[in-house]
């Protein structure tokens, strides 16, 4: 325990091009897990530019900023960024920083296999974004993919594809999505085999649990993505006709497929959040999480019934009315854990002494703004509303509060609760109210007016509106969101930037909190754990600092 | 800590990463087969043109190489049995006949393969059977391959010398693991292609 961090030290003193030297060719999860998170970031502000560059276009009526052509581009880069390239990245990059911290390892079972995935998320990305130079292909045609982050047939096929805007869209989705896999290879068998002596399953913490699961999700989900993507390789260069309507193939095959993939992708977007949700709330509410191993099981049916609820986005399909009937039960029925979820954190924060940090703040925005996506999530469920709403704006306000308001703002909370472990230094609290402040009125001046205009009869995805149809001030009041939205962004990397350089030291608890990352010192040394940690209780950290009255007297 | 009863360090008794991953491995690789399956099964009877699967398929080379690859499940239990025992001998052989039945395999579909293109002229875009039967039997045939491949490195590790019992017995295992998931899977395909998708 006396040893001090030699890493820290032996790494300042490097020269520049050494120290990117380091982490290029790092094997260490905590590197990799940030790599993964900065990447992200980039990702989030390119996909960010795209959004700013959509709600320009529609702040007004007839509006010319953006051609058709390239307003289709935008939504189609901005969802699979987002989706791809923000969401998975950062989500699964906070996993690999803190699964082996939290339950005492010295890194993954697999360090290798950590760094080929990481890389291949970057090459991934960097090949769909390549698609703006060089997605032109023959005919000077394409140039970004356009087809929507779904990517339905026909539109996919070589007809009305012209180009190899499609085929960077696949490739690029693959080849980061390989890398998705063999991470959460990693985490399933750094979970099993990894654990501390003490650390039995059900004391891990939530984090790890909802990443367990996150794990399974991806090793059941994203296989299926690929193959319906080399399906379609195959039919756009092999002239196969899976999705080819002319020779009897289905164009709504590719849209099971899809969705088979995407709900549960929509879980594994949202389960992580949870997990961060989980370890954050008890901490500043200072008290134990509420109903732990309902948490649990809660988790894990919803992994469960979550492959059994694409058809609902697929209601106006035209499909039998039995079937969407069987789905839209199986959706109400993913309302009922995750609504235990829901009141267990109420539960939680309920007489505790709530210490309202920025990370706490956001944790609480994160529990309003995701019970609201949550709800206009079950009226969507609802058939025959569904069929009036499908594909109008109403939906890209739901899904803008669960991923934005749900999944982002969980990520922020957890930057300002880790930050400190990361770096050693703690982000500054000022500027983060700021930042909470300025995303909560951007995040609801920009979607919630979605909603009304989406009841109205705004389509989603037009590129236009005409006047006179009363979208005029929704669509005003969506976009004056958009400039609180780029000064929270902006806060929170000037927030990042300054307390890198002269941020108050955080020392190895700032938070006074209980599980394992915070028994090491901050930033951790390399190994982790200058001794391997034992752990007693569900918050062994708690025990180490209160032996008379530990926690295991009370499992 | 000293007031912390040891009683409630439990010490873990996990199984080793390797098996874990390689499990996931297999996990994930089941998905990835099922929408080849599923696209196999949806698809049946839906060509718009011939030829159709009762018009070109002749079971019974089929059936000798199944069992040929099913046999090579066998072979290479033989084969591990022999490691676990240090004989190198025995091992060698069962892995050897491993690989020649893999490869028999491999030669069964490739023939398959040049009847149906060249006499019967059905390819991946002739029709819809063509387009699920190649992508669902040529991916298996990939994993057939790359199953070979990893079969020979250890074959040719050994004859170098470089496999060690104790070192390298779970190794040669997990990719066993992977040859009977590849020999499993081919039992669904057959009965995908050469059972259900035969019904008129």
């Amino acid at each position: 325990m006396t040893t001090a961090p030699i890493h820290p030290t032996s790494e300042t003193s490097m020269g520049f091009g050494s120290r990117v030297h380091s982490w290029v060719i790092s094997v260490d999860h905590k590197k990799l897990g940030m790599m993964y998170i900065g990447a992200g970031l980039i990702f989030f502000v390119l996909g960010g530019i795209e959004a700013t560059l959509m709600r320009l276009q529609l702040l007004k009526p007839l509006n010319d900023v953006l051609t058709p052509h390239g307003f289709n581009q935008m939504f189609t880069m901005h969802g699979t960024t987002m989706v791809f390239l923000v969401g998975m990245p950062v989500l699964l990059g906070f996993g690999n920083y803190l699964i082996p911290l939290m339950i005492g390892a010295r890194d993954m079972a697999f360090p290798r296999l950590n760094a080929f995935g990481l890389w291949l998320f970057i090459f991934g990305g960097l090949l769909l974004y390549y698609s703006f130079i060089g997605g032109d292909g023959l005919y000077g045609m394409g140039g970004a993919p356009d087809v929507g982050w779904f990517a339905y047939s026909p539109l996919t096929s070589k007809a009305f594809s012209v180009g190899h805007a499609t085929d960077y869209w696949i490739l690029g989705i693959m080849v980061s999505g390989f890398g998705s896999m063999t991470t959460a290879i990693n985490f399933m068998a750094t979970i099993v085999c990894m654990r501390c002596p003490g650390m039995t399953f059900m004391r891990m913490p939530l984090f790890v649990w909802l990443m367990f699961t996150v794990g399974i999700l991806v090793l059941l989900a994203l296989p299926v993505l690929t193959g319906a993507q080399v399906m379609l390789l195959f039919d756009r260069f092999l002239g196969a006709h899976f999705f080819d309507p002319q020779q009897q193939g289905s164009v709504i095959f590719w849209q099971h497929l899809f969705w088979f993939f995407g709900h549960p992708e929509v879980y594994i977007l949202i389960l992580p959040a949870f997990g961060m949700i989980c370890e954050i709330i008890p901490v500043f509410s200072r008290k134990v999480i509420f109903g732990y191993p309902l948490m649990v099981a809660a988790t894990l049916s919803i992994a469960f019934i979550s492959l059994g609820v694409w058809v609902h986005h697929m209601f106006s399909v035209g499909l039998p009315p039995w079937l969407n009937s069987i789905f839209a039960a199986s959706t109400f029925l993913i309302a009922v854990p995750t609504g235990m979820k829901m009141f267990n954190w109420i539960g939680t924060m309920w007489g505790g002494n709530i210490r309202f940090t920025v990370s706490m703040l956001f944790a609480t925005g994160f529990l309003v703004m995701f019970l609201f996506g949550g709800l206009t999530g079950i009226m969507l469920a609802v058939v025959p509303f569904d069929w009036q709403l499908s594909d109008s704006y109403f939906v890209v306000g739901h899904f803008h509060y669960v991923l934005f308001g749900g999944t982002m703002l969980a990520v922020f909370s957890a930057v300002f609760y880790w930050f400190p472990k990361a770096t050693g230094r703690m982000l500054s609290e000022p500027m983060g109210k700021w930042t909470f402040w300025m995303f909560m009125i951007g995040l609801t001046l920009t979607f919630f007016p979605m909603h009304l205009s989406g009841m109205l009869g705004m389509p989603r995805r037009v590129y236009t509106y005409q006047p006179g149809r009363g979208f005029e001030i929704w669509n005003l009041i969506s976009s004056s969101g958009v400039p609180f939205q780029i000064v929270g962004v902006l806060l929170l990397m000037t927030n990042i930037i300054k307390s890198l350089i002269n941020g108050r030291v955080a020392g190895p608890d700032p938070w006074d909190a209980w599980t394992l990352e915070w028994a090491t010192s901050s930033p951790p040394p390399s190994e982790n754990f200058p001794k391997i940690p034992t752990c007693t209780s569900p918050r062994p950290l708690w025990d180490r600092k209160h032996p008379e009255d530990p926690d295991c007297f009370y499992e | 800590m000293t007031s912390i009863p040891h009683t409630h360090l439990i010490p873990s008794s996990a199984p080793g990463r390797g098996k874990v991953g390689m499990a996931c491995l297999i996990f994930a690789e089941c998905w990835f087969f099922a929408g080849f399956i599923v696209a196999y099964l949806f698809y049946i009877g839906k060509s718009s043109s011939g030829p159709l699967p009762r018009e070109v398929i002749d079971i019974k080379p089929v059936l000798l190489n199944s069992a040929a690859l099913i046999a090579s499940s066998f072979t290479v239990i033989a084969a591990l049995r022999g490691l676990a025992r240090s004989n190198m001998g025995v091992f060698r052989f069962w892995m050897l006949l491993t690989i020649v039945l893999g490869g028999y395999f491999i030669y069964g579909t490739a023939m398959e393969w040049r009847g149906f293109i060249v006499d019967h002229h059905l390819t991946i875009s002739t029709n819809l059977f063509g387009t699920t039967y190649y992508s669902l039997v040529g991916f298996h045939a990939f994993h057939v391959i790359v199953g070979l491949c990893l079969l020979t490195t250890i074959l040719v590790l050994s004859l170098m010398g470089h496999i060690h019992v104790v070192r390298d017995h779970l190794r040669v295992e997990l990719v066993s693991w992977y040859w009977h998931f590849v020999d499993a899977v081919w039992i669904v395909v057959f009965t995908t292609v050469y059972i259900v998708g035969m019904r008129p």
